[in-house]
């Protein structure tokens, strides 16, 4: 079947082809569609019965006419190729390389959907990643194997912050040792420059494997890249044993060709006209990311998002929430105060720090201060906000303490150099050195022994 | 033999004679299970529980004959099944890491012996009917699994096994039927999961389902055999609300269906509950607990079964006399399966996209828990606890409202809350509980018979420090009274103090109901004496800057369960110092006058 070229094309519209029936098209089967130019586009079955054929084309179906395109079968799905050599590497969203370099040749395919993995087969993650961010290492650790999102908007800081996670993060004790695997699609050829000339001057691009779609690459490939990239991770994780750190930006680009696609077929609709599919869609992605058992590897994946108008209720961010380990929120506020990185501390949150924190990993106050920095900070916002209406002058002594807290924390916590590198040991000290801003009683979620060894509480002040 | 004629996502259409609504079928090369939903002329519409890839028109597919059922029988605890009962760690021996497709496992294993011991009365001649124990067998060291006769079968006892060593498929027990045909009977049976199994009558249960979590059993309470929801946007801690159930429930059996949810969290659950205690029974909480496995990233139509299959075994339990306790996390992606399906089918979206028989079909899965009189005459109960995941928190769409009108507790999760870090983030204004006047007898016989009123005194008080602050946002704190500003100190001790608990805390996870009445107490008295001390003139900085504040605030995890005298020395010294000052000042209120 491989070889026969069939002329049976009898409607083309968006990025879909509809095929007569009777070819036995498998579901999911990669197509090559010649055209009557002679170039070949790239096409996946979507649907397939005995009637009717339906071909989702990558590169649109511009300039497609139906009496002179040839369909040729592949069956087979879409693969990829894999080996050692895709590191440093840049390729496109179906595989094929961006780089001007010869195309990966190797006897090893995998199909880029891949698998689920058996949840009896994951191992739980619990290494503690340092990231040298304070507001992310302190309040919202990231371990090993772990999926947690950045929740971005237009013109937030969200490429720089990547950039510096994929410069520093190490465990504590040893140095770094993350293959990095770089799925961009939709972004600017600025932002994706940006990133190449970050890896290059980090000295990282020979250990990172780059899959790049942009703005103005046809928007059906954003739905395959993903899950390209996925593929070339597992192999670096589980068969060559890499710990691989995965950034995929921006995730908004993807679900927004996945609504056009979705909108094409005349699937129905659920909120904002994206398909009710979107959840499981997106939990096939970020559900990749992991430790399993017996392997040494592991994938830890940092996906960037920007919410439409900074909305966090929108659908992709809102989904993403429910199936990542937490998020990290951007906030445009700091942002116009200049604080860097603008880490929304209340929104933000890291579900699996609770195991990868403490004695064993980090220090053993680790997880009392990060609680009591959350309330302390979220009374200081209280007490901003009725400075805001009474005057600070006005408040009470307790009360005008929390605001000086909340200025601290701010500017000192939060607040960071792009070039600052921080120790969890630094990050956890310079918390107690916040704390100590405010009275003992008014410390709750550490311990008394806690308060005796770190907090250092001067009541002139 | 039947053949595919169409594939579009998990719906294939089949060209079959002669097969019925809800029957399974086997499809193709890979031999993916699926199971009809519709029939038209010759052709019958086959919902797929896996992934439909590489599946093409002209493959063959062939009837199963018995629509999606479960095995009942020894060995499912401490076990995790994925959606449609398929051991997940025998699918780990078979396939490896991932999950490949069209494997067929047996749900049960067939290899392992059981010891049985009969019943005594167990003997020839002896007419058995359906729900009739046959004997038992020591499933783990806390639960004696009873080995039922199925529904459905009834007869003379014409031969039957002695005590000793069998697998799930030995015989041990051979009936003769009225029609004088004979029946074998196993230590296991299949029950279609979509049929609830049968029941003499529903009885009307009062005792509380204790989950050791103040808010949930002091402030909300929900009986045994009763129906709750638990809905939260993300990150407001849905999970580790429901995993506390599962830990500290007074249930004899939990079961815990991650449905549409993360992977890590099944592994969480699967790597420390076997290092967990029950502190009802002292052993591994592993020996009560079993799983069933449907991650956001398996296919979603095993997602829909997979509920169905949980119910079912939870009833097969519930119907040996247990108390078996269902965590359904999460119902929304359940609805979601429901709602991909019907979009597929190109059924008519009334809100949301959701089909027209959302709300029916989740009244029934609701109605499925019950308190029970079992056809074996003994008590047994399933209480289900269903999360949900409203989009962008909003609790009126659809799958949200429509849960709320047919549960009767409702743990409302609160984003602000959970954003300063209050756990577990339960809204004391959303949240309600129908079960309050039931539990209050439990309460007053083995508790306090005061819970009631204490528990009613707190909740206003909670209440009336809303509407102050919704005062101090506007004007400030300055235009209060002093009682007033007694009352939102206070209402802040119940909230650091009471419902606000650790999860991460070794004394403060599990609360027992005496402590939890003697915290409460203790706060409402604090309030008390501090209101009379305001009244006579002692100023509200005052009382808020005592340092027994704080101390009250950490009551909850620096005395343990088992050590409540040293709750009651804290209080004697608190009141008497208290009482001190109390004389203290109203002697100047007198010098005064």
């Amino acid at each position: 079947m491989k070889q026969i070229e069939y002329k049976h094309v009898t409607a083309a519209r968006g990025s879909l082809l509809f095929l007569k029936g009777g070819t036995d098209a498998a579901l999911g089967e990669r197509v090559a569609i010649r055209d009557i130019d002679g170039n070949i586009r790239n096409g996946q079955v979507i649907k397939t019965s005995d009637k009717m054929i339906l071909v989702q084309v990558f590169e649109s179906t511009e300039h497609i006419d139906l009496e002179n395109t040839w369909i040729r079968y592949l069956d087979e799905p879409f693969e990829l190729a894999l080996s050692p050599d895709m590191l440093g590497r840049n390729f496109n969203g179906i595989g094929e390389p961006r780089d001007n370099r010869p195309p990966i040749v190797s006897s090893l395919v995998r199909n880029v959907n891949g698998s689920p993995i058996n949840p009896a087969a994951r191992a739980y993650p619990r290494e503690f990643i340092q990231t040298g961010i304070s507001s992310i290492d302190g309040l919202n650790s990231l371990v090993r194997g772990q999926k947690l999102p950045v929740f971005s908007g237009s013109g937030l800081p969200h490429n720089r912050i990547a950039a510096q996670i994929v410069r520093q993060a190490k465990l504590p004790d040893e140095s770094s040792n993350f293959v990095i695997v770089f799925a961009a699609m939709g972004v600017s050829h600025s932002d994706a420059r940006f990133f190449e000339t970050e890896f290059e001057s980090s000295g990282v691009l020979r250990n990172v494997v780059m899959f790049t779609n942009l703005a103005n690459d046809p928007p059906m490939e954003r739905l395959i890249l993903p899950r390209t990239a996925l593929t070339a991770a597992e192999y670096l994780a589980y068969d060559l044993d890499h710990h691989v750190l995965v950034v995929i930006t921006d995730m908004t680009n993807y679900a927004e060709a996945l609504r056009e696609i979705a909108t094409e077929k005349g699937d129905v609709p659920s909120r904002k006209g994206y398909p009710g599919y979107l959840y499981s869609d997106l939990a096939e992605i970020y559900e990749r990311a992991g430790r399993v058992k017996n392997r040494h590897g592991s994938i830890t994946m940092i996906p960037i998002l920007s919410m439409p108008s900074d909305d966090i209720t929108h659908p992709i961010p809102d989904l993403t929430g429910y199936i990542t380990e937490g998020q990290i929120v951007m906030s445009r506020e700091l942002h116009s105060k200049s604080v860097y990185p603008p880490v929304n501390v209340p929104p933000s949150l890291s579900r699996l720090m609770k195991d990868g924190i403490g004695k064993e990993y980090t220090r053993e106050d680790h997880p009392h201060v990060a609680s009591q920095l959350y309330a302390s900070y979220t009374r200081a916002l209280e007490a901003r906000n009725l400075a805001s209406i009474i005057g600070a002058e006005e408040l009470s002594q307790r009360d005008r303490r929390f605001l000086a807290f909340a200025e601290a924390f701010e500017d000192r916590f939060v607040r960071q150099d792009a070039e600052d590198e921080r120790s969890i040991i630094e990050t956890l000290d310079l918390a107690w050195e916040l704390l100590s801003l405010l009275p003992p009683e008014a410390l709750t979620r550490v311990s008394e022994a806690e308060i005796q060894k770190y907090h250092s509480w001067d009541e002139s002040r | 033999m039947g053949k595919v004629m169409e594939v579009n996502g998990p719906l294939v259409t089949i060209q079959q004679n002669n097969i019925r609504n809800g029957e399974q079928v086997r499809i193709g090369k890979l031999g993916l299970v699926g199971e009809v939903i519709s029939l038209f002329e010759n052709r019958a519409l086959v919902q797929v529980y896996e992934t439909t890839e590489s599946l093409h028109p002209g493959e063959e597919v062939e009837g199963l004959g018995k629509p999606l059922s479960v095995e009942l029988g020894p060995g499912m605890l401490g076990q995790i099944f994925d959606g449609v009962q398929r051991p997940l760690n025998k699918i780990l021996e078979m396939s490896g890491e991932t999950i490949a497709r069209g494997l067929t496992v047996n749900s049960l294993d067939r290899e392992k012996k059981w010891h049985f011991v009969p019943a005594d009365n167990l003997e020839v001649g002896q007419i058995v009917t359906q729900g009739t124990i046959m004997g038992t067998v020591q499933e783990t060291p806390t639960i004696t699994h009873r080995v039922l006769v199925p529904p459905g079968k009834q007869g003379e006892i014409v031969e039957h096994a002695g005590e000793g060593d069998y697998t799930v498929e030995e015989i041990i027990v051979r009936i003769k039927d009225r029609n004088n045909k004979l029946v074998d009977l196993r230590m296991y049976h299949d029950w279609p999961v979509r049929t609830p199994r049968p029941f003499q009558s529903r009885t009307s249960s009062a005792q509380p389902l204790l989950t050791g979590q103040r808010i949930l059993d002091t402030f909300f309470p929900l009986l045994k055999g009763g129906k709750a929801a638990v809905p939260g946007p993300f990150g407001a801690g849905k999970t580790m609300v429901q995993q506390q159930i599962a830990r500290w429930a007074n249930a004899d059996i939990v079961l815990y269906v991650g449905c549409g949810e993360r992977g890590n969290e099944l592994v969480d659950i699967l790597e420390t509950f076997p290092q967990l205690t029950d502190p009802y029974t002292g052993r591994s909480l592993m020996e009560r607990t079993f799983l069933v496995a449907n991650t956001s990233n398996m296919p979603v139509v095993a997602r829909e079964a997979s509920i169905y299959v949980g119910v079912t075994m939870a009833e097969y339990y519930r119907d040996q006399g247990y108390d078996v306790v269902m965590v359904a996390d999460s119902t929304s992606r359940w609805a979601e399966a429901l709602r991909e399906v019907a979009g597929r089918l190109g059924q008519m979206p009334v809100e949301e996209g959701y089909p027209a028989y959302l709300a029916s079909r989740l009244a029934a899965f609701y109605e499925r828990a019950g308190s029970v009189n079992t056809l074996a005459e003994n008590m047994g109960s399933v209480t289900l606890i269903g999360a949900v995941s409203p989009p962008g928190g909003d609790f009126s769409e659809p799958v949200t409202s429509h849960t709320k009108e047919i549960i009767r507790t409702f743990w409302a999760l609160s984003k602000p809350l959970a954003d300063a870090r209050h756990y577990p983030a339960v809204s004391w204004i959303e949240s309600f509980s129908d079960y309050e006047a039931r539990a209050r007898d439990w309460w007053a016989e083995n508790v306090n018979p005061k819970w009631s009123s204490h528990r009613q005194q707190a909740l206003t008080l909670l209440t009336q420090a809303d509407e102050l602050e919704r005062i101090v946002n506007l004007v400030g704190p300055e235009a209060l009274s002093s009682a007033q500003r007694w009352t939102l100190e206070s209402a802040g001790i119940i909230k650091e103090g009471l419902l606000q608990q650790s999860a991460l805390d070794e004394t403060d996870s599990y609360c027992s109901p005496e402590k939890q009445f003697r915290l409460m107490d203790l706060i409402l008295k604090f309030y008390e004496t501090g209101n009379e001390l305001i009244k006579l003139g002692m100023p509200v900085e005052q009382l808020a800057e005592l340092p027994e504040n704080g101390k009250i605030r950490r009551l909850k995890s620096s005395i343990a369960n088992d050590q409540l005298e040293e709750l009651d020395s804290f209080a004697s010294e608190l009141f008497k110092h208290l009482d001190y000052m109390r004389a203290e000042y109203a002697g100047t209120k007198e010098t005064n006058a």
